[in-house]
């Protein structure tokens, strides 16, 4: 069973039809969320082309996310970074069997609408790219297809899944190769987490509605989380995760599983780094295997990586207001 | 130590709905006994029954197959140990596989269900479905299916019971005292399907 907090029983992406003679529904909060759950525990990584996907696919990748470019090359770019090229997001998915996702500018209604024709199993409403609405986020309940949405804090993670996220990952700051900021989102989240859990076990409804105004989101949603002492939709860890240590700790912190942008694709050791990733995230508990897991990998071949104090450009803020 | 001793395999996917749904389908039905995830050999050597959770089939193979998990679960498979997968796990259990796009697949399989699996096998994420089939044979007139990026079975041998069907493609099979749903009991409410699975560890016990 899984929590179904803030659901809209009539949302306009639920598609009633029939199967032969059985009536179905698609386009559910069980489905979209249902499809996050099979996901957990597991590593989803960056690719921009056919190639990485099948790499990512052989070393037990549980989905792949297709970008024009990966995170740290759109920093050096600059201009403004769109959804990845159609055609393809329709290579990889005719060439892989794990799930192909893809990222849509924030606030871009079309881009996913776009997305959703292509069959892109999950739509990240991504800060990667450059916003399109910095005010609105799309409103996720209109699709059929499940969204994922980063959050930097309770607020942020509660709002988007108010707009109809199935899924929840941490900002951390792109294409940096350095985890810190998704370290300080997931604390963020936790520790807020905590706060709304004790104010609903001594009671206090008063203090849980100043919550809701703070948190600008409706009462029953975090009234409901709350009660649950945890997001209702599964939650991931992204943004700057580089080694199999880094992805081990975040797991650590609570996380359900890891996207991995640049820090696969953008090292020289690109193989046994997608590997040792995924065999970290799954055997988080025990350091032996975590350290066989960085044994595979050469520090010398990690991407070089940014301090997050002194960048231009930083991502995570995008969206952030609304 | 007293009861029956169940195994949700822990390598990835949804493991705590199918820790929770079995805790629950055993308290309803009063049988005592532990639920507990595992994830290396000598953990599955203990279990009673183990049930393998949906997620990614590539990945909880390739990752058991790594730490020799696979081998046991054969063993115990062998022994006679009662096993429920669903979605992904019906896939592992399965003896050959094709996807509905890619084509014929290699992928590590527990080789033991007697059918053939096609995966994907009504689309992508956008297809997935919720619709109300049954299970008559083993006692479930309705129930709740929920598919995910679900494949179906499209040829079975002959010591195969087909359990449930959607539109003439096979959705629920039974192998001795393996069972293989291609949707997912542990994301409902209804623990029929876990009472059921609970019961025939018991009477094997």
């Amino acid at each position: 069973m899984i929590p179904l907090s803030g659901n809209i029983d009539n949302a306009k992406g639920i598609v009633r039809e029939n199967l032969g003679s059985f009536e179905t529904r698609r386009g559910t909060s069980t489905l979209k969320r249902g499809f996050a759950h099979m996901l957990k525990n597991g590593v989803v990584m960056d690719v921009t082309t056919v190639e990485q996907a099948q790499i990512a696919e052989d070393a037990g990748a549980v989905a792949v996310m297709v970008l024009d470019k990966l995170p740290a090359d759109v920093r050096k770019a600059g201009g403004v970074a769109r959804t990845a090229s159609i055609r393809i997001i329709e290579e990889i998915m005719d060439s892989i069997t794990i799930p192909v996702m893809a990222k849509c500018r924030i606030g871009h209604v079309y881009e996913a609408r776009v997305l959703e024709a292509t069959d892109v199993d999950m739509i990240d409403e991504s800060e990667v790219l450059t916003p399109a609405d910095e005010f609105h986020h799309i409103w996720k309940w209109d699709f059929t297809t499940p969204f994922v949405n980063g959050a930097r804090n309770l607020g942020e993670a509660l709002r988007r899944i108010e707009e109809g996220a199935a899924m929840i990952r941490t900002k951390g700051e792109p294409g940096t190769g350095n985890v810190a900021e998704a370290v300080i989102h997931i604390k963020n989240v936790n520790t807020e987490l905590r706060r709304i859990k004790s104010i609903y076990d001594a009671g206090d409804e008063q203090d849980l509605v100043s919550m809701a105004r703070e948190l600008k989101v409706s009462y029953s949603l975090v009234e409901e989380t709350a009660s649950l002492g945890r997001l209702p939709v599964v939650n991931f860890a992204a943004g700057g995760i580089s080694t199999p240590a880094d992805a081990a700790y975040l797991m650590t912190l609570g996380c359900d599983g890891i996207f991995v942008g640049s820090g696969i694709f953008k090292s020289d050791d690109a193989k046994e780094r997608a590997q040792a990733v995924v065999l970290a995230t799954t055997f988080w508990e025990d350091p032996d295997k975590v350290k066989e897991a960085q044994k595979l990998v050469d520090e010398r071949q990690s991407m070089l990586g940014l301090d997050t104090k002194n960048l231009e450009l930083r991502m995570q803020e995008r969206g952030s207001t609304a | 130590m007293s009861g029956i001793n169940i195994g949700i395999l822990a390598v990835q996917g949804d493991v705590a709905e199918n820790v929770s749904a079995t805790r629950m389908a055993m308290d309803d039905l009063g049988v005592e006994g532990i639920v507990s995830e595992v994830k290396n050999p000598e953990q599955i050597a203990d279990l009673d029954g183990l049930i393998i959770p949906g997620g990614e089939s590539t990945v909880i193979g390739t990752l058991s197959l790594v730490n020799g998990s696979l081998k046991k679960i054969k063993e115990k498979i062998a022994s006679g140990m009662p096993v429920l997968g669903t979605c992904a796990g019906m896939i592992l259990l399965s003896k050959k596989i094709k996807d509905r796009v890619v084509g014929e697949m290699e992928q590590p399989l527990l080789d033991y269900l007697d059918i053939q699996i096609e995966r994907n096998t009504f689309g992508r994420q956008k297809e997935s479905f919720e619709a109300d089939i049954s299970l008559e044979k083993i006692g479930i007139p309705k129930f709740r299916g929920v598919f995910i990026r679900a494949p179906s079975v499209i040829d079975t041998g002959k010591n195969v019971e087909v359990l449930s069907k959607i539109d003439e493609k096979i959705v629920a099979v039974k192998q001795g005292n393996i069972i293989g749903t291609s949707f997912h009991p542990e994301l409902t409410e209804d623990l029929s399907i876990h009472k059921y699975f609970v019961n025939l560890v018991q009477k094997k016990n």
